[in-house]
């Protein structure tokens, strides 16, 4: 049993500097010389820009330069990229308006960017951008996700008649229609599943550098993924050559899915720093990240349900609409299709299911992934639709999931959108958050607090999700631009010392602890002598990035793979040193042993070996640093079971969550301590969607009314609860590792969870997310 | 521009300051503090909070020439001869952060709270952590930090 290994609740390796002081965010870098920059923004929704006059601007004191995006545009500066090609209705791929890194002819949101100011200072280019006239035709504007595509809206672009992006179906249409009229029973819900502002703690920003003895620039971002940066801004954005562009992203202070895309001020960085040949440094305030940053979710749905006699379900009939918002972002139109479709048969053998998707364009911020993204939405319409009809058939919630659920016996199974699961149990997990919640006690709660004046209620969310991404080839086919394999490399020192480069990064998910105890499980060194790097171009290979709960599944198993490849020529190295055939040496716990024997090599002294290879195998090259690339077989499917259990007081609207319980199934769990701090922050972002956050436009204006946390309700410490959180898992046939990811399953699980307990408490059928303080006081006053 | 003068983790410092200067610009600025984080701009976050003459205040919110003659402490000026503070160690010990970006300002916070409320109960802690945010750990371990810290604190 190798000490530290998997399994291992090992404290974090990188608190030490975050908890005193000594992180490096991007925005605690400074370069010499460094100049500030400032985007002016679309104060309208929509508006055609007639002129902008620099001059004043580029006079005023310490502006250095001003630029717009005819500057770009003259300079070879390609637009921002969307990476999907999603198929819809007859065949048609999503239509992608072009957008230019500074907008030129029409501002189409409240934050469009359309010139910068660069300066000494941020206050001089802050005042600076306050000179430039810009005179704007403003033009009526549609914000609304479901009004986008009606006859008469306001249209964004061109190229999108009648605002529609994608026009996607999945499913056998009339199979479904068929089962609906023969069914007995058939039970629907509306929906809205709310728009949600990401907001990771660290905003935006970028330092961008040029050296001009080397022609190089390098680019300091916040990034989940700077590789995919680099490849973006190189290949489609012509900033530079790949070889002669390093990204760093340093620590970055969560990212949530809105840090992988490519935005326009990070690009503006780069670029300029080379025009003006001076580091430029831009960093979003909190208003700015409200505007500008891509959202999540924004779906309004209807869902229905059709069951047999017994509330066995038939068949499953969904039509919804996505917001898209103005512009289509880096994954955009895949995220309600692909993201959202694969996931509606949830835990359930439902054989037929339909699904109609129109993603819309608006006068918002774009929308794109956000934790969970597209899974959220899925588990959220399918677990308050099963709710709905175990409603409908008078069935207990629990009972109408366990006549429906994917038996494990039958893993592998295939459902009928295109997932394939590859293992689970979703009964046991059911069983352990029903006895751990107590749900049979339930009734006898609500008893007690109907006494003191209080409505208690239960709700439940059996989630499934699909992550780990991805099989280069399948997503391939589904139109994503991109393989999403991991990389990693295992370099021994000559002293025995382990560094490892990773293609994922960490933005607060602990890899270098979780993945130096990977290489601690393999390869037997000490966690101490492990040092995981990431996040810097230069520094390591090719890699995909951290989103999709991909890090442990695909670059874990990256890494193992590396390793497996230093134990093999260790081997040879230890078979020539030790006197012995290859195929008698093993390999355990960091010692190379002649079967049998008491000959033994530590893997250090195998490195050192390696390195200074006096008494060396001939054949073999020297040195010890090995890298492996790793494309997934399939995806991962996390799933679970969680109760959520409220109070809620119907003078007031007061809502508490008085109990929740998360019973997860992520398989092999390599540092539990930060697994359980997943799912805790999870749920804080699921349970914020259900109940406190909801991003708003104003319908007539187009403006961002939630613009600022003092509009916009983060979860606080004090509309939480603590947790309880236990697992059941199960193994992945497709992973070699057996884990699987963990970071969405909270988002993923509780919107539905919280949403159904409070139903069941105010004994009605349905209440939009968030469920206010505001809107749960109406609906027990309107319930009585 | 005026001159402002304050000792910040023990040390004597000043430097000239617009009048708009805040006072968490000229931490970072100024001083290259960067430990302490700007997270929004309306004084809600918390990951700007410091002590000023032993109160936890959100150093986005107060001018620079406000802390004139005062005694800050920063989050780099908790540790004591490489040993962290007991709030900085519960915080690790509990996995009391993730991305560390808000982790600054709230064991600032923190300490605060447990040196004017030295036994405090869960809903206590959660009460006055109302002021920071953090969007990684639904808070759940910050509060256990808070419970160990303030037995260690006390003992």
């Amino acid at each position: 049993m190798v000490e530290n290994g998997i399994g291992a609740s090992l404290r974090r390796k990188e608190d030490n500097r975050f908890l005193t002081g000594k992180g490096n965010y991007t925005d605690d870098i400074n370069r010499p010389g460094q100049t500030y920059a400032y985007m002016l923004r679309s104060p309208h929704a929509h508006a055609n820009i007639n002129s902008i006059d620099l001059s004043a601007a580029k006079s005023a004191p310490g502006v250095v330069a001003v630029f717009v995006g005819q500057d770009l545009v003259a300079d070879g500066v390609g637009g921002l990229v969307c990476g999907a090609s999603v198929t819809g209705k007859g065949g048609e791929v999503n239509k992608t308006p072009p957008r230019n890194v500074l907008t030129m002819d029409k501002v189409r949101f409240v934050g469009d960017p359309i010139a910068v100011v660069i300066a000494e200072s941020l206050a001089q280019a802050k005042d600076g951008a306050e000179l430039i006239a810009v005179d704007y035709e403003e033009l009526p504007s549609v914000v609304s996700t479901a009004a986008a595509d009606k006859p008469g809206a306001p249209q964004l672009h061109v190229e999108c008649p009648n605002n529609v992006a994608l026009d996607w179906e999945l499913g056998d249409k009339a199979a479904v229609d068929a089962a609906f009229a023969a069914a007995a029973r058939t039970a629907s819900v509306d929906l809205i599943n709310n728009r949600m502002v990401t907001n990771p703690m660290e905003p935006r920003a970028a330092v961008g550098e040029y050296n001009s003895g080397t022609d190089e620039i390098t680019l300091y971002l916040t990034s989940q993924n700077p590789h995919v940066h680099r490849l973006v801004m190189s290949a489609f954005m012509n900033i530079a050559p790949e070889h002669k562009f390093r990204v760093v992203a340093p620590d970055v202070g969560g990212g949530f899915g809105s840090k992988i895309f490519t935005y326009n001020e990070e690009a503006i960085c780069a670029w300029a720093a080379k025009k003006i040949n001076r580091p430029v440094k831009w960093t979003a305030d909190r208003s700015e990240a409200f505007l500008s940053d891509a959202h999540g979710r924004d779906h309004v749905t209807k869902a229905e349900m059709a069951m047999d006699a017994d509330g066995k379900f038939l068949a499953m009939r969904v039509s919804s609409h996505a917001n898209m918002g103005a512009y289509l972002q880096l994954f955009s139109v895949s995220i309600p299709t692909l993201f959202h479709g694969f996931l509606l048969a949830g835990q359930y053998t439902t054989p037929a299911i339909y699904l109609e998707m129109r993603s819309v364009m608006t006068n918002t911020a774009p929308v794109d992934a956000a934790r969970g993204a597209g899974r959220p939405e899925a588990a959220y319409l399918l677990e308050r639709l099963v709710d709905v009809s175990a409603l409908e058939m008078g069935l207990d919630p629990a009972e109408i999931r366990r006549r429906n659920f994917i038996k494990a016996e039958q893993m592998p199974y295939q459902t009928p959108v295109v997932q394939c699961y590859d293992s689970g149990d979703y009964d046991a997990s059911l069983d352990k958050a029903l006895a751990n919640a107590d749900y049979d006690g339930f009734g006898a709660r609500r008893t007690e607090a109907k006494g003191r004046g209080k409505l208690r209620g239960i709700g439940l969310s059996a989630y499934i999700e699909a992550c780990g991404v991805a099989p280069s080839a399948a997503v391939g086919s589904l139109g994503v631009g991109v393989g999403l394999w991991e990389s990693a490399q295992v370099r021994f020192n000559p002293t025995g010392g382990v560094t490892v480069f990773t293609g994922t990064h960490s933005h607060g998910q602990g890899h270098e602890t979780a993945f130096a105890q990977l290489v601690t499980e393999r390869l037997g060194v000490p966690v101490e002598n492990v040092e995981v790097v990431h996040g810097d171009t230069d520094k390591g290979q090719f890699g995909m990035g951290t989103y999709g709960s991909r890090s442990l599944p695909v670059g874990g198993v990256a890494i193992v793979n590396a390793c497996d490849k230093i134990i093999a020529k260790g081997k040879k190295i230890a078979a020539h040193c030790l006197e012995a055939a290859e195929d008698d040496i093993d390999f355990a716990e960091g010692n190379f042993t002649v079967a049998g024997t008491d000959k033994t090599m530590s893997i250090a002294e195998v490195a050192f070996t390696a390195y200074v290879p006096h008494n060396y195998p001939a054949g073999v090259e020297p040195g010890l640093d090995e890298i492996a690339f790793f494309d997934p077989l399939n995806f991962s499917f996390p799933a679970g079971a969680h109760v959520c259990e409220v109070e809620i007081d119907p003078d007031t609207g007061t809502l508490e969550i008085v109990r929740y319980t998360a019973v997860d199934d992520f398989g092999v769990l390599v540092n539990p301590m930060i697994v359980e701090g997943q799912v805790h922050g999870g749920l804080a972002h699921g349970i914020g969607q259900a109940l406190l956050e909801g991003c708003v436009y104003d319908d007539d204006s187009g403006q961002l009314i939630t613009g600022s946390f003092q509009d916009y309700c983060m979860a606080r410490a004090d509309n939480l609860p603590s947790f309880d959180v236990d697992y059941a898992p199960t193994i992945p046939i497709h992973n070699p590792l057996g884990v699987k990811g963990c970071g969405e399953a909270g988002a993923i699980a509780a919107p539905p969870a919280v949403i159904n307990a409070i139903v069941n408490a105010l004994g009605i059928k349905h209440l939009d997310m968030p469920a206010t303080q505001e809107k749960v006081w109406r609906a027990a006053q309107a319930a009585g | 521009m005026p001159t402002v003068s304050m000792t910040v983790n023990g040390q004597a410092v000043s430097g000239e300051v617009e009048d708009r200067t805040l006072l968490v610009q000229f931490l970072r600025e100024n001083l290259n503090l960067t430990g302490t984080h700007v997270g929004c701009d309306t004084s809600q976050c918390g990951a700007c909070v410091v002590h000023v003459d032993g109160d936890s205040i959100k150093s986005c919110t107060m001018l620079a020439l406000q802390a004139n003659g005062a005694d800050v402490t920063t989050i780099e000026g908790l540790a004591k001869g490489g040993v962290m503070h007991p709030m900085q160690q519960a915080f690790m010990d509990n996995h009391g952060l993730q991305c560390g970006f808000c982790t600054p300002g709230m064991v600032m916070s923190a300490i605060d709270l447990v040196a004017k409320n030295p036994n405090p109960d869960e809903a206590t802690i959660r009460s006055e952590l109302e002021g920071n945010i953090c969007r990684c750990t639904g808070y759940h371990n910050i509060v256990k930090a808070v419970l160990q810290a303030a037995k260690t604190m006390g003992g």
